[in-house]
C-alpha cells in the first residue's frame, strides 16, 4: 500500500515536470513580464509527490516492511530504529531518491529566492533544472526503484552492511548530496544567465550564494565521510586516495575555483566564459561521481551493489547534458569585448587566476590518478592500481608555489599592485618559517624530501593569515577560512610526517615496545549485544608516566554475517593514539595495530573552520 | 611593435603553455613510477622475467594455510591452479579469512614467494574484488 503510494507520487512528480518544461517554454516564447502562478503551484505539487515518496520509503524502513525489494535487501527487523531511517538513504535505490529529492528542494529554495531577478531567467532555470530531473526520475523508476516489491514476502531482511550503523555515516550522504546537487542549481542558472546574457555583477551576487552553500555543504560532506573512513574503516588515518574520495574531492577542487573567480565577476566584471565553463564541469562532475560510484567501474572498498545497465544509463545522461551544455555555450557565448582592456599582472585578479590554475591542476592530477586505471583496462585489459605516492609526489611538489601564492595573492590590490608591496615584513616572516622547519625538520627528523618547504611555507601562510586578522581590510569570512586552511596544511603536514606505526601479532598478556612507549595487551572478553557479539579488549599504553586505557573492539554481526573492527582512539589536542585488533585463526594470536597520530583533531577542527568561514560569507552580505 | 595587451596575452600563452608540458612531464614520469600491477599466480608461473616493482597479487586464502608467529603472518593465496607463498608483516584488515577473497600487495622474491606490505580484503562478505573474480573465472575455463 505504502510502496504503492510511494511509486505513483514519483510518476506524478514525472507528469510535474514534463508540464512544468513544456510551461515555462510558453510563457518564455510570449516573453511573460510575471511569473506564472501555476509553475508556482505545480513545483510545490511536484515537491510534495517527491516528499511524499521520500517519507513512504523511510516509512517501509522503519516499519520493516520486507514486501518491498529495497527494504528486504538493507534492512532487518532488529536493526535500531535510528539505523533503519539511515538505512533508507545507504542504498543505491534510497540515495538516489534523496539526490532527486534534493533537486527539486533546491528548485524550490532557488525560485522563491530569485524574485528580484528577470521571469526569462528564472523561467529558463526552471527548465534546465527540471530536465535533470527528468533525467533522475527516469533513472530511479527504470533501473533502480526503491518501491519494486517481491513476492512471496520474506520473513526476514539481509541486514545493513554493519560497517555503514554509524552516526557519521548516516548523516554523510544526506550532507553530500546536498553538495553535490546545490552545483546543478549553479549549472542550471548559469546557463540560463548565457542564454538571457545576463553575466554580470548582479548574477555573480546571486549566484554566490549557491556556490558558497554548496561548497559549505561538501566540504562538510567530504569530511564526515573521511572521519568515518579514519575510526570504522581501521585504516588510520585520514585521506587513501580511494577512488570514491578522489571522486568527491574533484567538484570540490573545481568549486573551490568557482567560489574565487565568481568574486572577480562580481568585483571586476571578469571572467564570463570561465565561469560557465567552470559551473557546467563542476556539476558534470558532481554527477560523473554518482555515475563512477554508482556503476562500480571503480575499484573501491565503496562499491557495494551495482548493475551495469545503471552505468549505462547514467552515462547517457551525462553525455546528453555535457551535449546540451556545449551547444548552449557555442550559441550564445557572446566575446565580451568591455573587460581584459585594463587586466594588470600584479592584481588581486590574476592571484585569483592563479589559484583557479592550481585547482585546475590538482583536479587533474586526481582525474587521471583516478581514471587512467580504467582507461588502461579498457585499452590493454591490465589491472593497475595507482598509490598514494603519485597524488602525494605530484600534488606535494605543486604546494609549495601554490601555498606561496596564497600568501602572498590576498595581499594585492584590485586592478593594479605595485612591487612594493611586497615589503620587508613578509620577506622576515619567511626566513623565520625557514629556520623554524628546518629546525622541527631537523630535531625530529624525516625522510620525506619535500618537508622543510612545505613547513616553511605552512608557517609562513599560517603567520600571515593571523596577522590579516589586525587589518580591516577585508573580509572576515575570508581570513577565517584562509586561516583555516593554513591551520589544514600545517595539522596534515605534522600527521603525514610524523606519524608513527607499529603492527604486531600479539597472545593476551604479551608486551611489546614500540618509541618508548609499553604496548600491553591486558584482557579480552566476548559480550553479547542485541544485534551482535562483541570481542572488547583491554589495551594499557605506558608512555613514560601517562597510562593510556584503549579498548578496540571486533564485532560479529550476524545479519549480514560480517565482521568490524572499532578502533579506540584517544584523542587529546596534540595526537591521536589509535589502536585497532583483528581476528586472525582461532590459535590465541591477535593481530594489532598501533598509531600514534599528531594534530590529529586539528584537521577535523581546521575543516570546520573553512567552512565557517564560508558560512559567514553567506551570513554576511 | 606590438600593443601592451597583445604581449601580456603572448606571455600568459606561453606560460600556460609551459606549465601544460611540465605538468604532463611529471605526470607521466609519477605514474610509471606509481602504476601497482595486478597479477595471478598463475601469471606469475608463467612470467618471463622477475620485476623488482611493487606488484598485487589477487586470489583466494588457501584453507589451512595461515601461520602466525609473533611478527609475522604466513599464508599462500591460490587461484586452484598455482600458489603463492605470502609473508607479511603488518595489519590485516576485517575479512581476511581462510577460504576468502584476498590482494596482497608486495615484491616478489621469486615465482611463489611474496613479501607483502599490504594486504586488501573487501568489506562485504559476499563480495569477491573484481580482479580475483576474474582470475578464478579464467583459470576454471
Amino acid at each position: 500500500m505504502i510502496n504503492q503510494i510511494g511509486n505513483y507520487s514519483l510518476y506524478i512528480s514525472l507528469i510535474a515536470s514534463f508540464y512544468l518544461i513544456f510551461q515555462s517554454s510558453i510563457l518564455i516564447r510570449n516573453n511573460f513580464k510575471y511569473l506564472d502562478s501555476k509553475i508556482f503551484s505545480v513545483l510545490s505539487i511536484q515537491l510534495l509527490m517527491v516528499l511524499i515518496s521520500f517519507f513512504s520509503l523511510i516509512f517501509g524502513f522503519v516499519n520493516s516492511d520486507f514486501s518491498n525489494e529495497t527494504v528486504y535487501n538493507n534492512s532487518h527487523s532488529t536493526k535500531p530504529l535510528f539505523y533503519k531511517i539511515s538505512g533508507s538513504w545507504g542504498n543505491h535505490e534510497g540515495s538516489l531518491l534523496l539526490w532527486l529529492l534534493v533537486l527539486v528542494i533546491f528548485l524550490f529554495i532557488f525560485l522563491i529566492n530569485s524574485k528580484k531577478l528577470s521571469t526569462k531567467y528564472r523561467l529558463l532555470t526552471v527548465m534546465f533544472q527540471e530536465i535533470i530531473i527528468i533525467g533522475f526520475l527516469f533513472f530511479i523508476l527504470f533501473t533502480s526503484n526503491p518501491f519494486s516489491s517481491i513476492f512471496p514476502i520474506p520473513k526476514e531482511g539481509m541486514g545493513l552492511n554493519p560497517i555503514l550503523q554509524d552516526p557519521a555515516l548516516a548523516i554523510h550522504p544526506p550532507i553530500l548530496y546536498f553538495g553535490y546537487v546545490g552545483t546543478s542549481i549553479i549549472f542550471s542558472s548559469s546557463l540560463s544567465a548565457l542564454v538571457c546574457g545576463s553575466i554580470n555583477k548582479i548574477w555573480a551576487e546571486h549566484i554566490k550564494n549557491w556556490i558558497i552553500i554548496s561548497w559549505v555543504l561538501l566540504s562538510i560532506g567530504i569530511m564526515l565521510g573521511s572521519i568515518w573512513a579514519y575510526y570504522e574503516l581501521g585504516w588510520g588515518g585520514f585521506w587513501f586516495w580511494d577512488p570514491v574520495e578522489n571522486v568527491s574531492l574533484m567538484p570540490w577542487f573545481c568549486l573551490t575555483a568557482l567560489l574565487h573567480s565568481v568574486i572577480v565577476l562580481e568585483k571586476r566584471n571578469l571572467f564570463h566564459s570561465w565561469i560557465i565553463i567552470l559551473s557546467i564541469t563542476t556539476f558534470l562532475l558532481s554527477m560523473s561521481g554518482t555515475f563512477l560510484v554508482r556503476s562500480g567501474i571503480l575499484n573501491s572498498i565503496h562499491t557495494f551493489a551495482n548493475d551495469p545497465s545503471r552505468g549505462v544509463f547514467i552515462l547517457c545522461f551525462l553525455f546528453f547534458l555535457i551535449l546540451l551544455a556545449l551547444f548552449i555555450f557555442f550559441i550564445f557565448h557572446k566575446k565580451n569585448s568591455t573587460s581584459s582592456s585594463n587586466f594588470y599582472l600584479l592584481s588581486r585578479e590574476t592571484s585569483i587566476l592563479v589559484n583557479n590554475w592550481f585547482m585546475m591542476f590538482f583536479l587533474s592530477v586526481v582525474l587521471i590518478g583516478t581514471i587512467y586505471p580504467i582507461f588502461l583496462e579498457v585499452i590493454n585489459g591490465s589491472k593497475i592500481s595507482i598509490g598514494p605516492p603519485f597524488y602525494q609526489k605530484l600534488i606535494g611538489l605543486f604546494l609549495i608555489p601554490f601555498l606561496l601564492f596564497m600568501a602572498i595573492g590576498p595581499n594585492l590590490k584590485w586592478i593594479k599592485s605595485n612591487f612594493n608591496k611586497i615589503n620587508l615584513n613578509q620577506l622576515v616572516i619567511l626566513i623565520i618559517s625557514l629556520l623554524i622547519s628546518y629546525l622541527l625538520v631537523r630535531f625530529y627528523g624525516s625522510t620525506f624530501v619535500l618537508a622543510i618547504p612545505l613547513f616553511a611555507l605552512g608557517f609562513f601562510l599560517f603567520i600571515l593569515t593571523i596577522k590579516d586578522f589586525f587589518f580591516k581590510d577585508s573580509k572576515l569570512s575570508k581570513k577565517i577560512s584562509h586561516f583555516g586552511f593554513s591551520l589544514f596544511i600545517l595539522s596534515i603536514l605534522f600527521n603525514g610526517v610524523f606519524s608513527k606505526e607499529f603492527s604486531s601479532n600479539m597472545k593476551v598478556g604479551d608486551e611489546r615496545v614500540f618509541m618508548n612507549k609499553i604496548i600491553k595487551f591486558e584482557n579480552i572478553k566476548i559480550i553479547e549485544k542485541s544485534n551482535y557479539k562483541s570481542l572488547l579488549a583491554e589495551f594499557i599504553i605506558i608512555d613514560n608516566q601517562d597510562i593510556i586505557n584503549l579498548k578496540p573492539e571486533v564485532r560479529i554481526y550476524n545479519q549480514p554475517k560480517t565482521l568490524t573492527s572499532e578502533a579506540d582512539i584517544a584523542s587529546t589536542i596534540y595526537s591521536d593514539n589509535f589502536l585497532v585488533f583483528n581476528v586472525i585463526k582461532d590459535d590465541g594470536y591477535y593481530n594489532v595495530r598501533y598509531q600514534y597520530k599528531p594534530l590529529m583533531m586539528w584537521i577535523w577542527f581546521s575543516i570546520i573552520l573553512i567552512s565557517t568561514g564560508g558560512i559567514l560569507g553567506y551570513l554576511k552580505k | 611593435m606590438y600593443g601592451k595587451k597583445v604581449k601580456l596575452r603572448a606571455f600568459f600563452i606561453l606560460l600556460i603553455f609551459l606549465s601544460l608540458i611540465l605538468i604532463a612531464f611529471l605526470a607521466i614520469k609519477s605514474l610509471e613510477e606509481n602504476v601497482v600491477y595486478f597479477k595471478s599466480p598463475t601469471d606469475l608461473k608463467n612470467l618471463s622475467e622477475l620485476d623488482s616493482k611493487k606488484i598485487r597479487v589477487g586470489g583466494m586464502v588457501k584453507e589451512n594455510s595461515i601461520i602466525t608467529n609473533e611478527s609475522e603472518i604466513n599464508f599462500i593465496i591460490t587461484d586452484f591452479k598455482n600458489e603463492l607463498i605470502v609473508s607479511f608483516n603488518g595489519s590485516i584488515p576485517n575479512l581476511f579469512e581462510e577460504g576468502k577473497g584476498v590482494v596482497a600487495e608486495g615484491f616478489l622474491k621469486d615465482r611463489s614467494y611474496l613479501k607483502a606490505v599490504k594486504i586488501l580484503a573487501k568489506h562485504d562478505e559476499n563480495y569477491m574484488p573484481p580482479e580475483v573474480s576474474e582470475a578464478l573465472k579464467d583459470n576454471k575455463q
